[in-house]
């Protein structure tokens, strides 16, 4: 942990590195997700193409395509930008190269906390920092005599009294669109209450206990004082949610910071909006939300000559001080000579209370997958707490069987 | 058409379909029958800017080893098919078991994955079906009464619906029924609720998504019909009026007997693109509250970060033949009146 706070508040200015990296042979062609910094970050590794082929595919709809792209021979994509869960497919598909020479021979910039090492060997280079924090109104919790939350039962208890004074109906939002965002707010809220997915040592599931209830709980609790639609929200629903000044607090991925506190949108909503820390539930003292950190992995069934290429370009952006200097809102950059400002609270809070990062699970996928679909109907009210943790226990084994976990 | 003239007419077309249908459907018909291996893993230090844990990964070097032996998997027979998210046969004798009144038992069946999907699947099927045939059929008569000169643009606009990409079209009005859009808002006025919403209530998404779906298949079933009634002969139908037969009459007996054959023909296609149903429940972003054997497939294949191949092949095998069993008894009629033919 005490490395990330160095890495996160090392204040170091350098020049700006060479944009041509002499790069003569070779193609690059980039699957990334969609969102500011990674377009950043991707414009910048393409400073430094020099001759070779570059291209890029941003989409949100990255997780669908990678592993059947990577699995072709030679692959589609040289490099994946992927995050803790997505480099874990990966992993058990044996899709991605050790980087350990290459980060030897032309990673000189790349900093040792940058290394995602697995079995001692380098898989992929981090260079950013995500998590999901709370988001308030200033003057909303101000007229109303409102301390800024600090657990899940002060948002419950603040979001009660907005909409009991009339001013908003729904005054809390999250992204709880059934599918992979709601699991992801089970999966925070879970670890929040201290929970472990997973028996010690075994893929055998254990969320059916009094920690999964209580998740369970607050999420249904959260959802009724939110949108009656929630079902049906994720990230970008419910920013626009909050740009038309419907709701006064919300749980949303730092990486949306940016484009919450632009210009665009109505000015004094946006003056309003701030930052904290992630919240804690239930008495536990470490945040109900998940670290998470982006970087770039490189394929394996590609040639050395495209890796080689492809790694110096994306090393020239993974080291660039002149990036992390000019776009130090977009993201929370773990590249040497970020210099964290306002909006990067929410992740330096999350790691100072000593949240986990996601859990980085051959099986945890599954998990995932069955988590979003069989809790909806718990918060729809159709089906008790237990029930509904019965039932993503019972799909999640099918499936882990069907997959040779268990 | 003499048989040997047929053959070599349909021998293109029906090596097409052996190509792309015949033979995907028999490859994914035994990919159903198997699963992965056995996982390997192993554990590891794994560091990540976070800090250093021991957890476990895939054992590649193994797992390569035994995926070259066995390409195709680990036989599972109809293990995947047997299982709790497919027809969950064991899940199901435990429940008959268990509960004491029938009404706990279906509740139980229905909470499992492929029958929730089913009852949605087959709910939509029974719903939209009959009502697109009704439909088409009034338009088509309707339009065929008006004046000629108006009928194109008044064929075009009915054919919309149809011409708009369902995604499109089912997310133009995913945005009309929302909470804060030009339906929703006005229902909630109307009723007075505020916290009603037509995207969180199951009943409510259900209604929704058949209402659009019998807006996007209505135009299909009007062209047919109305190409249907133009050849329709006048002679009958003049001599009907002569003897005083009511609109009604003349259409129960002398149109709707002339066009039977077609209306079998799009209750036909109907049945088979709504037992497929998929887009709106994308469109809608219904996945919480509606769930199709479409759905189920997909689902299996992108939704999760691992991809359940066995899964999928095992729904799209029961989707095969569920639509067969839909079908079945139209084209046992089809066929002796073939036979009888001969």
């Amino acid at each position: 942990m005490r490395k990330i706070l160095v890495t996160l508040l090392f204040l170091l200015f350098g020049t700006s590195a060479f944009a041509d990296c002499n790069i003569k042979s070779g193609s690059i062609n980039i699957l990334a997700n969609d969102f500011p910094a990674l377009r950043t970050f991707v414009e910048t590794s393409k400073q430094c193409k020099g001759s070779a082929d570059f291209k890029v595919t941003h989409s949100s709809e990255h997780n669908k395509i990678a592993v059947p792209a990577l699995t072709a021979n030679p692959s589609e994509f040289s490099a994946r930008i992927a995050a803790n869960s997505s480099i874990v497919p990966l992993m058990n598909q044996d899709l991605i190269r050790p980087l350990d020479d290459l980060v030897k021979k032309y990673g000189k910039g790349i900093q040792d906390s940058q290394l995602i090492t697995i079995d001692g060997k380098v898989m992929a280079v981090a260079f950013m920092a995500n998590t999901q924090h709370l988001y308030y109104r200033e003057d909303v919790l101000k007229d109303m005599g409102i301390a800024v939350p600090k657990t899940y039962e002060e948002v419950v208890a603040a979001s009660e009294k907005i909409r009991a004074s009339g001013k908003m109906q729904y005054p809390y939002a999250a992204a709880y669109k059934a599918g992979w965002n709601l699991a992801e707010e089970f999966v925070n809220m879970f670890i929040g209450h201290g929970g472990e997915f997973f028996k010690s040592g075994s893929a055998e599931p254990n969320i059916n206990n009094a920690k999964g209830v209580a998740t369970l709980n607050m999420l249904k609790k959260l959802s009724e004082l939110s949108n009656p639609d929630y079902l049906t929200h994720d990230s970008e629903a419910i920013k626009v949610e909050w740009e038309s000044g419907n709701v006064a607090l919300m749980t949303l991925w730092a990486s949306r910071s940016g484009t919450l506190l632009d210009d665009e949108g109505d000015p004094n909503i946006t003056k309003a909006t701030k930052l904290t820390g992630p919240a804690t539930v239930g008495g536990g003292n470490i945040p109900a939300a998940t670290l998470w950190w982006d970087g770039f992995t490189l394929a394996k069934n590609r040639t050395d000559a495209d890796a080689e290429a492809t790694f110096r370009a994306l090393a020239h952006a993974a080291s660039n001080k002149k990036m992390v200097a000019d776009a130090a809102d977009q993201a929370v950059w773990l590249v040497e000579g970020f210099v964290p400002g306002p909006k990067s609270i929410g992740v330096i809070e999350a790691v100072k209370m000593g949240a986990k990062p996601y859990p980085m699970l051959p099986q945890m996928g599954l998990m995932h997958g069955a988590l979003g679909s069989e809790i909806v109907e718990f918060l729809q009210g159709k089906e008790s707490a237990e029930q509904a943790l019965k039932d993503v226990e019972a799909a999640y084994i099918s499936k882990a069987k069907e997959q040779g976990f268990l | 058409m003499p048989n040997k003239t047929f053959f070599w007419f349909f021998l293109p077309t029906g090596l097409a379909m052996i190509l792309f249908i015949g033979l995907p459907i028999i490859s994914t018909g035994i990919q159903s029958f198997y699963a992965q291996h056995d996982q390997v893993v192993k554990e590891v230090k794994k560091c990540d800017p976070f800090g250093c844990t021991v957890s476990i990964v895939v054992d590649n070097e193994e797992t390569s080893k035994i995926r070259e032996a066995k390409p195709l998997g680990k036989f599972n027979g109809f293990g995947t098919y047997t299982d709790r998210n497919h027809l969950a046969v064991e899940e199901i004798k435990k429940f008959w078991d268990e509960t004491e009144s029938f009404g706990a038992f279906v509740d139980q069946v229905t909470n499992l994955p492929f029958y929730k999907a089913l009852i949605f699947t087959l709910t939509y099927c029974l719903f939209v079906t009959p009502n697109v045939l009704l439909l088409g059929f009034i338009i088509a008569l309707s339009l065929n009464a008006v004046a000629r000169k108006i009928r194109g643009p008044l064929i075009f606009g009915t054919i919309l619906p149809m011409i708009v990409t369902p995604l499109v079209g089912s997310l133009v009005l995913f945005w009309m029924i929302d909470s804060q859009g030009i339906i929703g808002a006005n229902i909630q006025n109307l009723m007075n609720d505020p916290y009603l919403s037509l995207k969180s209530s199951k009943t409510l998404t259900w209604i929704t998504i058949i209402i659009y779906g019998i807006w996007h298949h209505s135009p299909f079933a009007f062209v047919v019909f109305y190409a249907a009634l133009q050849t329709v002969p006048q002679e009958p139908i003049e001599a009907a009026i002569i003897d005083g037969a009511s609109r009604f009459q003349r259409i129960k007996h002398i149109v709707l007997p002339h066009i039977y054959p077609v209306v079998t023909f799009v209750a036909l296609i109907s049945l088979m693109d709504n037992f497929r149903v998929f887009e709106p429940i994308i469109g809608f972003s219904a996945e919480g509250s509606a769930q199709s054997l479409s759905w189920l497939i997909y689902d299996n294949l992108v939704n999760e970060e691992v991809i359940l191949f066995g899964s999928a092949a095992a729904t799209s095998m029961m989707t095969i033949i569920g639509i067969a069993i839909l079908l079945a008894p139209v084209l046992i009629r089809t066929w002796k009146e073939f036979k009888t033919a001969r």
